[in-house]
């Protein structure tokens, strides 16, 4: 008996590597101290109450910051794992599997849980109150997504101490994400972490495009939509037409690997290139999907800090648009070398350059706002500033993988990691960390220390240049992606040890960011105006952080940039253009536990199918039918806020100015 | 702005290393081809990196220009107009340069993309040398059909003749790249695929499995050395002198997962690339494969072949599926 346990044991948890207990003493020690610090400070139905069963835009954005900060630190040291491991030749550090697995986790992490999450978290906390709504069109579905989210990371993450991790790379290609070529469990968590997840993004897309199209304060028209508002519509329509092929795709590849189905096995007429299309028609968009709102962000931070209203409105519209629908028709590109033909190749070279056109047009419209305005340094500024040289030489060496016949000398080669790298970092993550700086204090009602910011900043912005930019040339050199030691005499080496010290440069640049969000909730600077950065947007036009409603009387919206205007009318002792308006109940949707609750049974559910434990994967079914019949049977949702309630809250945040 | 000069100082001494890192290093592989293929390549590369720079160059300085130009200190003199939001003339000049640009870099993509073209021969007064090319997990298997010899993880092939690279793979895909003759061109099981290279000067070139195919494909490269035809013809010789035989047995051991070294065999099972390839191409339930085994496999492998030379061989399952019916009809 002892026996069967014991080695029931030694498959199930992941054995034999030091860094593995390290995580997971590190991992019991963290859960005992958050059990011991919520029973000490009797905080469990604060926790319960306030957060696990929010319908709040603002904290279900805010819990998505903290998990995808959260990932981006898992994600941030799988990096440097690797950068160790090949900063010299011959390093022994971690075996080829082990490898494997950390570059898998690497990219899965950083894209689907730690960059998705961030922009909803932005999303959340930004778009209703920039359109001047009281919450998102779908707040249960919006909880719901985020609990999905969250539930499929942690299962996921929980690969790494209990079953082993994926090791097929980040797209896990057919066949060897096959049953044939990784029998473990890895391939399942995988699996059922990115489709438990997935089908959150996806619910999430569907509930901003309701909220952009439909929820916008009475006035205003969509044309006169702030920008990041239509990043992230565009982005939102990527989404609704992405995701699906995503969770057809893994869908698929389940069936292989539990039924024996053949999609894309090698044997019994399986089609293996067939998942590879299926996976980038996913896959491309969705890098597209991350960096668009990312564009939003940079255009309400360059008018913000330029003073000036941004420039070619409509054109920044048309480009977004442009770039969601081209980004269907690209996902060829990939794989050039898997030899279609010139035909083919030709007509994905040239969808693939045409995209360069309107994300050109962007740059110099955002340079063209900067240009006779009055620009401030601030952290989200320079955030800015740095993103547009990095992403304007990223775009080229895009355009350069674009040009077919020459990504057959670039492909699978560092040249294209450092591309996808300086793209992703430089706009994506540069993005999201201007976006947090800007927003924060609309979160929390206090800003971020600026100091440590611009410390943050800089050693990222290094780090950065010394990590990638050698990347280049040892592509160009002939050093492939994914391999985990290579030999002195490939010359390889010191441009190898330059990168690793930038990756750490990065590193370090992480913790400033951590220093900083504790030192500034330290000694915080209070917020006290709302308005903190002399914003244009309606969500500067209520305090910070945002009450409950949002806003005590949906506002009337005359123009684009609606608030500055305001502002400008009252300096120049204008009368203003709107109309009190009374104060009336305010109708809001009741907390709920269901999302907590049959999030965790999918939890279940995709444990037992990783495992193929019927006992756990059914009952977890079984959970989740309950919870969607109980919601389809209550009818007690929602409430109304009473005047007085709204009028006591009012005066008090307002009283303080 | 104020930033801290520590920061400056340490930004100027980084800029320092890496550039004199970056100077030190020799030409990189895929800029210093020896080989005809590699060379359009790098040639390509340059155009665009030329036509790119026209507007990225000119983008950064201006870049620079403004943000220096119009920072917020009280008593910049430089323009002011918070409300100025659009110029018709100037959106048209940058939606129109990069659009001529993009136009210009695309009529030279699609030029180079039909005379790169992986299966299209190199012009050479002499006959190309075929070598069949398996990827295994994980190694590499070169079959020289021609020769009658069988090599494991490392080439020899004449300089200045074209190598005509048959590809396919009994193991998930994987990629076959040699970046100082040329691009690189994916190995996929089931499908051959064609890949013409020339090595212009004698030489060891580094050879590797670019896409990963599981835990030791890093330990997938293979040099590929480029020698006289009389060093060739010498080396074929003693190969088939002094190794042994690679028997169908010993292939399937072979394909095993494994990683092995250097081998030689002074033989290989005929037709054993054709039988690799045809492995995977099951008709499945189409149900046209049937009965006259052996014949009808050759007949249809000899099909894939010429389809291979038309460059028509196409990865999805329908095309094979014509052929199965084409070879149908013909009976």
């Amino acid at each position: 008996m002892l026996d069967n346990i014991k080695e029931f044991a030694s498959e199930f948890f992941v054995t034999g590597d030091p860094l593995i207990y390290g995580a997971d003493v590190s991992i019991g020690l963290a859960m005992i101290a958050i059990i011991t610090v919520l029973t000490y400070f009797k905080k469990w139905g604060w926790l319960w109450r306030e957060w696990l069963t929010t319908v709040d835009h603002k904290r279900v954005g805010i819990m998505y910051i903290i998990a995808s900060i959260l990932m981006l630190f898992r994600g941030g040291v799988d990096a440097l794992l690797m950068r160790t491991q090949i900063a010299l030749p011959d390093i022994q550090f971690l075996e080829a599997e082990h490898y494997n697995q950390i570059f898998t986790t690497h990219g899965v992490i950083m894209i689907l849980f730690m960059a998705m999450p961030l922009m909803f978290g932005l999303f959340n906390i930004v778009v209703p109150l920039q359109i001047g709504a009281r919450d998102v069109a779908y707040p249960f579905l919006n909880s719901l997504s985020f609990w999905m989210f969250f539930f499929g990371a942690m299962l996921f993450n929980m690969s790494f101490v209990i079953g082993g991790s994926p090791d097929a790379g980040w797209l896990s290609y057919a066949p060897l994400s096959e049953l044939s070529h990784s029998p473990g469990v890895g391939q399942d968590f995988y699996i059922w972490g990115i489709q438990i997840s997935g089908i959150g993004s996806l619910a999430t897309g569907i509930n901003f495009i309701v909220t952009i199209l439909k929820m916008r304060a009475p006035g205003m028209k969509l044309m006169q939509m702030p920008m990041f508002s239509w990043s992230v519509l565009s982005s939102c329509v990527t989404i609704i037409f992405a995701f699906p092929i995503l969770t057809v795709t893994l869908a698929l590849l389940f069936l292989d690997r539990y039924l024996g189905a053949h999609f894309f096995t090698l044997d019994g007429g399986g089609n293996p290139m067939m998942y590879v299309n299926l996976i980038w028609m996913w896959g491309h968009p969705e890098v597209y999907i991350v960096v668009l709102p990312a564009f939003g962000i940079f255009s309400e931070v360059v008018a913000t800090f330029s003073k000036k209203k941004l420039f070619g409105y409509k054109s920044m519209v048309f480009a977004m648009m442009i770039i969601s629908v081209l980004s269907f028709f690209t996902w060829l590109h990939h794989f050039f070398t898997m030899g279609s033909g010139a035909d083919v190749n030709a007509f994905f070279a040239i969808t693939t350059m045409l995209i360069a056109i309107p994300t050109g047009v962007k740059i110099f419209n955002w340079l063209f706002t900067m240009f006779r305005g009055r620009i401030t340094f601030t952290t989200p500024m320079l955030w800015t500033l740095a993103f547009i040289p990095c992403f304007v030489i990223g775009g080229m060496t895009g355009v350069l993988l674009s040009v077919a016949p020459a990504d057959f000398q670039f492909h699978n080669s560092y040249f294209l990691i450092a591309h996808f790298h300086q793209v992703l970092i430089g706009g994506v993550a540069f993005g999201y960390f201007a976006g947090l700086s800007y927003w924060w204090p609309k979160m929390f009602g206090f800003k971020l220390n600026e100091k440590l910011g611009k410390w943050a900043f800089w050693l990222w912005n290094i780090g950065f240049y010394v990590c990638f930019m050698p990347q280049y040339f040892l592509g160009l050199d002939g050093m492939t992606r994914r391999v985990s030691e290579y030999s002195w005499d490939m010359g390889w080496g010191p441009l190898n040890l330059v990168s690793t010290i930038g990756g750490f440069l990065m590193g370090i640049g992480f913790l400033f960011q951590v220093w900083q969000i504790a030192h500034s909730i330290k000694f915080m600077e209070r917020d006290t105006t709302g308005d903190p950065w002399n914003g244009r947007t309606l969500e500067w036009s209520i305090p910070s952080p945002a009450p409950l409603y949002n806003f005590a009387t949906l506002p009337q919206v005359k123009d684009q940039d609606d608030w500055w205007e305001d502002k400008q009318r009252k300096q120049q002792g204008l009368p203003s253009l709107k109309t009190p308006q009374p104060i009336e109940p305010i109708h809001m949707p009741k907390n709920s536990a269901i999302p907590f609750i049959k999030s965790l049974c999918w939890f279940v559910a995709g444990f037992g199918f990783v495992f193929d434990w019927l006992f756990f994967a059914i009952p977890g079914m079984i959970g989740v039918l309950i919870c969607m019949l109980v919601r389809s049977f209550s009818y007690d949702t929602d409430y109304y806020i009473p005047v007085d309630e709204v009028k006591r809250t009012e005066a008090a945040l307002r009283g303080t100015n | 702005m104020k930033k801290p000069s520590t920061l400056k100082r340490i930004t100027a001494a980084l800029m320092l290393v890496l550039t004199m890192v970056l100077l030190s290093g020799c030409n990189p592989m895929v800029l210093d081809p020896k080989g005809p293929i590699g060379e359009s390549q790098k040639d390509l590369i340059y155009i665009s990196t030329l036509l790119c720079a026209i507007i990225i160059v000119p983008v950064l300085i201006l870049t620079v220009i403004i943000v220096w130009r119009y920072r917020d200190k009280p008593d910049n003199k430089a323009g002011y107009a918070p409300k100025w939001e659009h110029s018709t003339k100037l959106e048209v000049i940058w939606w129109g340069i990069p659009i001529i640009i993009i136009a210009v870099l695309a009529v030279v993509t699609v030029k180079y993309t039909y005379d790169l073209e992986p299966s299209k021969a190199i012009e050479s007064e002499k006959e190309p040398l075929t070598i069949e090319v398996t990827s295994l997990d994980w190694k590499w298997l070169f079959t020289y059909p021609e020769q009658g010899i069988a090599t494991v993880n490392y080439l020899k092939f004449p300089e200045d003749r074209p190598i005509k690279f048959k590809l396919t793979s009994d193991a998930p895909m994987n990629s076959f790249w040699i970046p100082e003759l040329g691009g690189q061109i994916y190995t996929m099981s089931g499908m051959a695929m064609t890949l013409y290279l020339q090595a212009d000067e004698p030489g060891v070139y580094y050879g590797a499995g670019a896409n990963f195919s599981g835990e030791h494909f890093g330990k997938m490269r293979f040099d590929a050395t480029a020698i006289s035809d009389e060093e060739f013809e010498s080396w074929v010789q003693e190969v088939k002198g002094t190794s042994e035989i690679l028997t169908q047995d010993g292939y399937n051991k072979l394909s095993e997962q494994s990683t092995v070294g250097e081998v030689s065999y002074s033989a290989f099972p005929e037709g054993l690339f054709d039988s690799i390839v045809m492995k995977y191409v099951t008709p499945g339930s189409s149900g046209h494969h049937h009965g006259g085994e052996e014949e009808e496999k050759e007949g249809e492998s000899a099909e894939a072949q010429q389809q291979v030379d038309q460059n028509k061989m196409s990865m999805d399952m329908e095309t094979n599926e014509t052929n199965h019916e084409n070879h149908a009809d013909h009976q």
